[in-house]
C-alpha cells in the first residue's frame, strides 16, 4: 500500500501566455501604464494616433504577465491585458 | 382595518388644498415630494395621510429645490409624481422645473399663491406669481398652467394637469391661490373611471431601436423608465433624439423648437376657459382664479344697472386663450381685469385685445380679495367712456 | 501586440462617445473603469442600475456608462436620486459627480440623504476645485492653493469628505486616490452590496487646472505622488483621515456599519399602522419584476 498521494492534477501545467491590447485612437497619451506596469513592459509607440499621442506598445522582448493592471489605471478604456491567441509563439 | 380606498368618490367638505391631493391621488399619483409652506403645506399633510395607506410614497424633502429634484426622479422611476408649494418654494423649484421642461418629464407642480413679493403675507391671497409661471425659469420653453377658482375645480385640475403632464410630458403647473386652497366647499370625487385618467404613453420599441426622444406626430415622444434595460440616457444638456448631448445650435433648434410646438400645436386641446355672456358684451370682465367668483357680485350689480357684462374665466393661464379674446375684443365695449397683483395676466390681455377696446386693470397688492365696488366702479368708468 | 478596436468594458460603457471630454491623465475615466468593473462583479444586472450624476466634469459620466443614466442640474443628483430609488426600489441607485457639484451647491442634499440613510451609493471623484469651469476654488481646496478664484491662494479650511459623510450618517465611508484602481474598485463593489448610504471618495489629478495651478506636475507627477504618499489606514477615525497635498493623504475603509435603511425603517413603521401597505407594494413589485 503506496503511502505516495495521487496527484490531483494529471495534466502538465501550461505556462499561460499574455498579450497586450491597445486601442490606439481612444490613447490620450497620459502614459500612466507605461510607468506603472509592474514589468516596465510598455513603451511609447513611434506612431501618432489622430489627436497626436501617442499609444503604448510591448518593449520588444519584454513579457507581459497579464496583471492588467494598465488596462486598471488607464483613464480612456484604451488598453487592456489578455491571453495569447493563436500561435502561442 | 380594510385596505383603504384610494378614490374616495361620493361628496365631501374639502378645504381646496385637500381637494388638490385628492385629485392627485385620483389621477394615480402615487408619490409626493414635499416641503412644508404655508399655504400649501395642507396638501402635504393630505398626502403624508392618504398616500401611504394606498402604497405610495410621501417624502418631506430637505428644501424645495429637493422636493422639484425627488418628483423629477419618481416620475423617471415610473410613479406620477407632484409637489406643492407657495412663493418661495415656487423660486426655488424654478431650475428644476427647467430640467423638466428639457428632459420632458410627466409630473405636477401645485403653487398656493401667497402675496408677495419675498416671505409677503404668508397666510394670505396673491396672484402674483402668473409671470413666474410662464418665464420663472431660464431660456426659452412654453408652460402649462391651470386656475382652479373653487376646492372641487382643485380636484378637477390636478386630475386636468396631470393627464396633461402624462399625454404632452411635462411638468404642469396648478396656479391656485390660497384663497381657494384654504376655502372649505362641496367637492365631489367621481367614481374611478369617470372621469378620464390618462396613462403614460409608454414606448413599445426594442430597447436597441428606442430613441427616447425621438417624437410621434404630436411631437411627443413616448417614453419608457428606470430599470426597464432600455439604458436611456436623459440630460438637461442640448440633446437630440437619442438623448446623447449635442452642443450645436442646429440641435438647439430642433430640440428647444420642438419643445416648444409640442404645446403651441396642440394648443386646441389645451386651452380651457368659461365665457358668461362674454359675446357682444358691453363690458367683459377677464378674471381667474378666485378673483373670478369675487367679480361675480359686481357683474350683476353692473347689470341690474342696465349694462351687458360678460365674465371671461381663464382657466389655463398658460398657455393664453388668445385667439378667442381677439375675437371677442371687435365685440365688447370695453375690458376690465381684476387681478390680485399689479399688473400681468392684464399685459396678455392688452396683447390680445389689440386697441380695439379700452382695456382696465382693477390692481391689487395682495393679502385679500377685491372689494366689489372697486370692481364695479371699473366696469361702470369703462362703460361710461366707451 | 494587436491593435484592437474593442476593450472587455466596452459593453457597459457608450462607445459611440468615446474618446471622452475628460483631460489627458485625469482620474475620472479610471474611476468610471472601476465603477463598470463593479458592476461586472457585483452579480446585479446592469439593467438595474441607474447612474445619477450633476454638472461637472464627472457630472458627464452619466453620459458615458451605458446604463439609464440622468445627467441632472449642478448639485442635485442626490435629491433627483432619492425620488428615483423611493419610486422603484429595486433600481440600484448611484450618484456618481464630482465634489464641487456634491459637496457645495449639493451639500444640503448630500448631509440629508446620508442622515436618512437612502439605500444609494455616493461616488465623488475629488479633484479638490471646479474642473470644467476652468478651476475655481471648491469646498475641497487645500489651503493658500491656487485657483482661478483664489490668486492669491485660498484662505479657507477644506471639509474633510470622509469625515462629513460619517458624521452625516453614511453607513459606509471609503477614500481611494485613482492609482489604487484595484483598491478603488473593490471599495466600490462592497459599497454596491452594502445597503444605505455608502459613500466613495476618489482623489483624481486634475493635470489641466489644480495641478497646473499649484505646480503638482503632470498628471503622472500627481499619481507618483499619490504612490508614494498614500497611507492605507483602514477603521482610521475619519476625523483623522487628512488630505496633505503637501505631504500625506490617508486612504482606506474608515467607517462600515450597519443602521436600517430610509426605507427599510419607514415600512417597518408603516407595517404597524398599515398592515395591508406591505401586500400593496409587493404586488407593485411583481409587476416592475415581470419586464
Amino acid at each position: 500500500m503506496s503511502t505516495w498521494r495521487k496527484p490531483l492534477t494529471k495534466a502538465e501545467p501550461v505556462a499561460r501566455r499574455w498579450c497586450v491590447h491597445v486601442l490606439p485612437e481612444r490613447c490620450k497619451g497620459c502614459s500612466f501604464c507605461i510607468e506603472f506596469c509592474p514589468r516596465k513592459a510598455l513603451e511609447s509607440s513611434s506612431q501618432l494616433n489622430s489627436k497626436g499621442y501617442r499609444p503604448p506598445r510591448l518593449i520588444e522582448g519584454a513579457t507581459c504577465v497579464g496583471c492588467n493592471f494598465c488596462a486598471m489605471i488607464c483613464p480612456d478604456f484604451a488598453i487592456y491585458s489578455g491571453p495569447e491567441v493563436g500561435d502561442g509563439k | 382595518m380594510k385596505a383603504e380606498k384610494s378614490i374616495l368618490s361620493g361628496k365631501h367638505f374639502f378645504q381646496g388644498d385637500t381637494a388638490c391631493a385628492e385629485g392627485g391621488i385620483y389621477a394615480g399619483c402615487r408619490f409626493f415630494g414635499g416641503y412644508p409652506i404655508t399655504p400649501a403645506t395642507e396638501v402635504a399633510e393630505r398626502m403624508a395621510e392618504r398616500l401611504p395607506a394606498i402604497g405610495g410614497i410621501y417624502i418631506q424633502m430637505e428644501d424645495e429645490i429637493a422636493s422639484m429634484c425627488a418628483v423629477l426622479g419618481a416620475a423617471w422611476g415610473g410613479r406620477k409624481s407632484m409637489t406643492s408649494t407657495s412663493g418661495p418654494g415656487f423660486s426655488l423649484m424654478m431650475e428644476n422645473f427647467g430640467l423638466g421642461i428639457m428632459t420632458e418629464t410627466p409630473c405636477v407642480l401645485v403653487n398656493v399663491q401667497r402675496a408677495g413679493p419675498s416671505t409677503g403675507l404668508p397666510t394670505a391671497v396673491g396672484q402674483g406669481d402668473m409671470m413666474q409661471a410662464r418665464w420663472g425659469s431660464h431660456g426659452v420653453y412654453e408652460v402649462i398652467a391651470l386656475c382652479p377658482s373653487s376646492p372641487q375645480e382643485a380636484f378637477n385640475l390636478t386630475v386636468r394637469a396631470f393627464n396633461l403632464s402624462e399625454k404632452y410630458r411635462l411638468p404642469v403647473l396648478v396656479m391656485m391661490d390660497e384663497v381657494v386652497g384654504h376655502m372649505t366647499e362641496k367637492v365631489v370625487i367621481p367614481e374611478p373611471g369617470e372621469l378620464e385618467v390618462v396613462p403614460r404613453r409608454e414606448s413599445r420599441v426594442a430597447p436597441d431601436a428606442y430613441l427616447p426622444f425621438k417624437p410621434d406626430a404630436d411631437l411627443v415622444p413616448p417614453m419608457v423608465r428606470a430599470g426597464q434595460g432600455y439604458h436611456i440616457h436623459v440630460t438637461g444638456l442640448t440633446h437630440d433624439e437619442r438623448g446623447y448631448p449635442v452642443i450645436t445650435k442646429e440641435a438647439q433648434e430642433k430640440l428647444v423648437r420642438r419643445l416648444c410646438d409640442k404645446i403651441r400645436v396642440n394648443r386646441k386641446d389645451i386651452l380651457s376657459w368659461e365665457e358668461r355672456e362674454a359675446e357682444n358684451a358691453d363690458v367683459l370682465v377677464v378674471a381667474y382664479g378666485i378673483t373670478a367668483r369675487i367679480a361675480m357680485l359686481p357683474i350683476q350689480m353692473a347689470r341690474k344697472k342696465g349694462l351687458k357684462v360678460g365674465l371671461f374665466r381663464l382657466i389655463t393661464a398658460w398657455p393664453f386663450p388668445e385667439e378667442r379674446l381677439r375675437k371677442l375684443a371687435g365685440t365688447v365695449g370695453g375690458v376690465v381685469v381684476p387681478e390680485i397683483n399689479y399688473g400681468q395676466m392684464v399685459f396678455e390681455v392688452e396683447r390680445c385685445v389689440a386697441g380695439k377696446a379700452p382695456v382696465r386693470l382693477v390692481s391689487h397688492m395682495g393679502g385679500s380679495t377685491h372689494r366689489p365696488e372697486d370692481i364695479l366702479n371699473a366696469i361702470m368708468d369703462v362703460a361710461k367712456n366707451k | 501586440m494587436e491593435m484592437k478596436e474593442t476593450h472587455p468594458i466596452d459593453d457597459l460603457i457608450r462607445t459611440d462617445r468615446i474618446p471622452h471630454i475628460w483631460c489627458s491623465g485625469c482620474g475620472i475615466g479610471i474611476a468610471v473603469h472601476c465603477f463598470l468593473n463593479a458592476i461586472r462583479k457585483s452579480g446585479i444586472p446592469p439593467k438595474n442600475f441607474a447612474v445619477v450624476s450633476g454638472i461637472g466634469c464627472s457630472g458627464r459620466v452619466a453620459g458615458y456608462v451605458k446604463l439609464d443614466s440622468f445627467h441632472t442640474t449642478h448639485g442635485r443628483p442626490i435629491p433627483f436620486a432619492v425620488g428615483l430609488k423611493l419610486a422603484n426600489d429595486r433600481l440600484k441607485v448611484v450618484v456618481f459627480s464630482g465634489d464641487g457639484d456634491l459637496i457645495a451647491i449639493g451639500g444640503n442634499h448630500f448631509i440629508h440623504a446620508a442622515r436618512r440613510n437612502v439605500d444609494i451609493t455616493v461616488i465623488c471623484v475629488n479633484n479638490f476645485n471646479y474642473g470644467m469651469t476652468g478651476g475655481q476654488a471648491a469646498p475641497t481646496t487645500p489651503v493658500r492653493a491656487r485657483t482661478s478664484t483664489t490668486p492669491y491662494g485660498n484662505f479657507e479650511f477644506p471639509f474633510n469628505l470622509a469625515y462629513l459623510a460619517a458624521g452625516s450618517g453614511a453607513v459606509y465611508v471609503s477614500r481611494w486616490t485613482t492609482l489604487h484602481a484595484k483598491q478603488l474598485e473593490d471599495s466600490m463593489l462592497e459599497a454596491l452590496g452594502k445597503k444605505g448610504f455608502t459613500f466613495v471618495e476618489a482623489i483624481s489629478p486634475c493635470p489641466t487646472l489644480y495641478n497646473r495651478m499649484n505646480k503638482l506636475g503632470t498628471a503622472l507627477d500627481f499619481m507618483k505622488f499619490c504612490k508614494e504618499h498614500s497611507v492605507i489606514r483602514h477603521g482610521a477615525d475619519p476625523k483623522t483621515a487628512n488630505i496633505d497635498l503637501r505631504g500625506d493623504i490617508v486612504v482606506g475603509r474608515f467607517v462600515n456599519v450597519e443602521r436600517p435603511t430610509f426605507t427599510d425603517f419607514l415600512e417597518e413603521g408603516l407595517a404597524q399602522g398599515l398592515p395591508h401597505r406591505k401586500a400593496l407594494l409587493d404586488e407593485e413589485r411583481k409587476e416592475f419584476e415581470h419586464e
